[in-house]
């Protein structure tokens, strides 16, 4: 009875992480594959890595999304930490339900709609002062920066939330003026939601296809964009190998960020 | 209760008895309210130079709001607020000459022992050399050397409090406020920490002002001791005289036990008021400074260590009550009597233990007297 439960439980388990990671598995495997073929296995064979490295669209476009995904996290930290400074430290203060609702709302917002409305918004500019003169890295970058920010406040606001407010009295107590008190100690004791949330607005932008599809001009493609339209002209084994680049990339950031966040919590949990 | 305070004022002259001395804080009807609830209302202090002034109450009667405003981390709603002459009512804490020991420590994770010492004196623009010396000065004087380059993390409870201390103490502060100082630290520590904590005041001759909940822990340590009760002031004296004379039925309750009958006043001789007490069915003569119109309601507190058990009906015809020896409490060196009066009333009293292996005086359910001196109670009009 009982090893049959547990024989049923790990085949729940086997299951679960089938469905998680044996599409992720294919990917990897077949990026290494011989044939032109995505579906047929001729051989191990790196040469579609050589073939990537040797397109320029794509390496123009994962370079193009790198900066953007680069200013956005940087933006959105910055914003997303006053945000969230205001949000934990403030109180009450006038209009605070409001700001709250109109800060995270972008997390619920489809965003095929937020596209859209900043696409309108755009061209309304264009015509009326003249700028953006073209749509692009600029465009994207900033769209980029209205959902992100959204999630980035929400992070540090727990963290700021969770910190002892005393330490901050105590720098006050001690001579510190409020600016100082913020850079010398408020920054550091958050600094790991900082990094988690450079981490999350750099992966968010990485990722997004809907909303830089809807801002973007002619000439400026994301990565994501240039992978969607490449797909639909049938799957080319470069783009498994840049998959796999990618999903290794990602790996290693998420070990550092859960690592970096461990430390933080054992030292939090000492103190 | 231990009141190691006669060694204390002997050796120091009692500054706020002294009419030339000017205090060195000044709290002027300060009143704060959250919303509708006044957390300190209408308070008037005056602390001296050189006293250890515990502001002691319950949670929630507003004794760390009173010690936030001082620090300048509250703004009061309205009074004044006046250290070492100077109107500090609206001055922000970093331009006080006033520095803080909060209760959770507060030391700053991400820098060491040492760092946290110099933070302060960094802020004021000591030199390199400066700093270096003081911080010294600090870890000796709190006997952290060892560990001054760990963080506050890789330290025990008491360690941390040591720093948080010496961080507090390293700027020179005229005044010195903490917030519940040993809260956090186990019964042992905390017992061993207190004296630590007075023989540095005395040493510094700093103006300490303490919030502390632990009766004990104030009466151990100061000078003089404020008790709070939503948001007012109760009484303000020396440990001894809080706990002789109190001027409350709260106060009286707070510190120490206590046992309390209401009554009327029927008469006055000699200083001496005649009240009866229609519950317990007694009239008890005690001694009180001012006469009082006869009926006045009033209260008698009495101490358990003041009063007397025997089993022999005394001749006097005031200050007796009989009851019946309830609960017997063995405590080692003394023992507590729980005597049940007529009317159900537990009067607890305590005696010492004298003589090793004497056989009790009483027993359970054997009838017993209590009496006391006059001198021994206090009338009670609040």
């Amino acid at each position: 009875m009982r090893r049959w439960r547990s024989f049923a439980l790990f085949t729940v388990l086997a299951f679960g992480y089938a469905f998680l990671y044996v599409p992720i598995l294919s990917l990897i495997v077949y990026s290494f594959n011989e044939s032109r073929l995505v579906t047929v296995w001729a051989g191990f064979s790196t040469k579609w890595y050589g073939v990537l490295l040797e397109n320029d669209q794509i390496l123009s476009a994962a370079w193009l999304s790198l900066k953007i995904a680069v200013m956005n996290a940087c933006g959105a930290v910055v914003l997303g930490a006053l945000a969230g400074l205001v949000l934990a430290r403030f109180g009450r203060f006038r209009g605070r339900t409001a700001f709250t609702t109109l800060i995270t709302a972008p997390l619920v917002m489809p965003e095929v709609i937020i596209g859209l409305s900043l696409l309108m918004l755009f061209v309304a500019l264009q015509n009326l002062i003249g700028w953006p003169e073209t749509r692009g890295m600029t465009t994207i970058t900033i769209a980029h920066l209205t959902f992100s920010t959204a999630y980035v406040t929400v992070v540090i606001q727990s963290r700021l939330s969770q910190m002892d407010v005393s330490i901050e009295e105590a720098a006050l107590d001690l001579g510190a003026k409020p600016a100082k008190v913020f850079f010398v100690i408020t920054v550091p004791v958050i600094a790991p939601a900082l990094v988690a949330g450079w981490l999350l607005a750099f992966t968010l932008s990485l990722d997004d296809l809907v909303i830089a599809s809807f801002v973007s001009g002619p000439g400026a493609s994301t990565l994501p964009m240039v992978v969607y339209s490449s797909v639909r002209l049938g799957v080319s084994p470069q783009i498994n190998a840049l998959a796999t680049i990618i999903v290794c990339i990602v790996t290693v950031a998420i070990l550092i960020a859960g690592f970096i966040m461990h430390r933080q919590e054992k030292q939090r949990l000492d103190a | 209760m231990p009141v190691a305070q006669g060694a204390r004022a002997l050796q120091k002259l009692e500054t706020w008895q002294d009419p030339k001395a000017r205090p060195i804080v000044q709290i002027e009807n300060v009143t704060k309210a959250f919303g509708s609830h006044y957390a300190v209302d209408d308070v008037s202090l005056e602390i001296f130079q050189g006293e250890f002034f515990s502001l002691l109450g319950a949670s929630g009667c507003g004794k760390t709001t009173l010690l936030r405003m001082l620090a300048g981390l509250e703004a009061p709603d309205s009074g004044r607020i006046i250290i070492d002459g100077a109107d500090m009512t609206h001055v922000p804490p970093y331009r006080r000459p006033v520095n803080m020991m909060f209760q959770s420590y507060a030391l700053f994770p991400h820098m060491s022992v040492e760092q946290n010492i110099a933070f302060g004196l960094k802020q004021e623009g000591a030199t390199q050399a400066q700093i270096r010396e003081r911080v010294a000065e600090m870890l000796h004087l709190v006997r952290l050397e060892p560990y001054a380059k760990r963080r506050p993390h890789q330290l025990s409870g008491g360690q941390r409090q040591r720093v948080a201390l010496a961080r507090s103490l390293a700027k020179h502060p005229r005044l010195l406020l903490l917030d519940e100082p040993l809260g956090a630290l186990d019964k042992k520590l905390r017992e061993h920490t207190q004296f630590e904590l007075v023989n540095i005041q005395e040493q510094l001759g700093t103006t300490f002002i303490m919030v502390t909940h632990d009766q004990e822990e104030a009466m151990t340590m100061s000078t003089r001791i404020a008790v709070m009760d939503e948001g007012r002031i109760l009484q303000t004296g020396s440990p001894a005289t809080i706990y002789e004379y109190p001027a409350t039925r709260y106060v009286a309750d707070f510190i120490g036990s206590v046992n309390l009958f209401d009554g009327r006043v029927t008469g006055e001789a000699d200083g001496v008021l005649l009240i009866h007490c229609d519950e317990v069915g007694s009239t008890m003569a005690i001694a009180h400074g001012e006469p009082l119109p006869v009926g006045t309601p009033v209260s008698v507190a009495l101490r358990p260590e003041k009063m007397m058990v025997t089993d022999v009906k005394p001749e006097s015809e005031f200050n007796v009550l009989r009851g019946v020896v309830s609960e017997i409490a063995y405590l080692g060196d003394v023992s507590i009597y729980y005597v049940a009066l007529p009317n159900k009333t537990l009067v607890h009293v305590q005696l010492t233990n004298l003589a090793r292996n004497t056989n009790a005086p009483m027993t359970w359910e054997q009838d017993v007297w209590l009496t006391w001196e006059p001198e021994n109670g206090v009338v009670l009009q609040s």
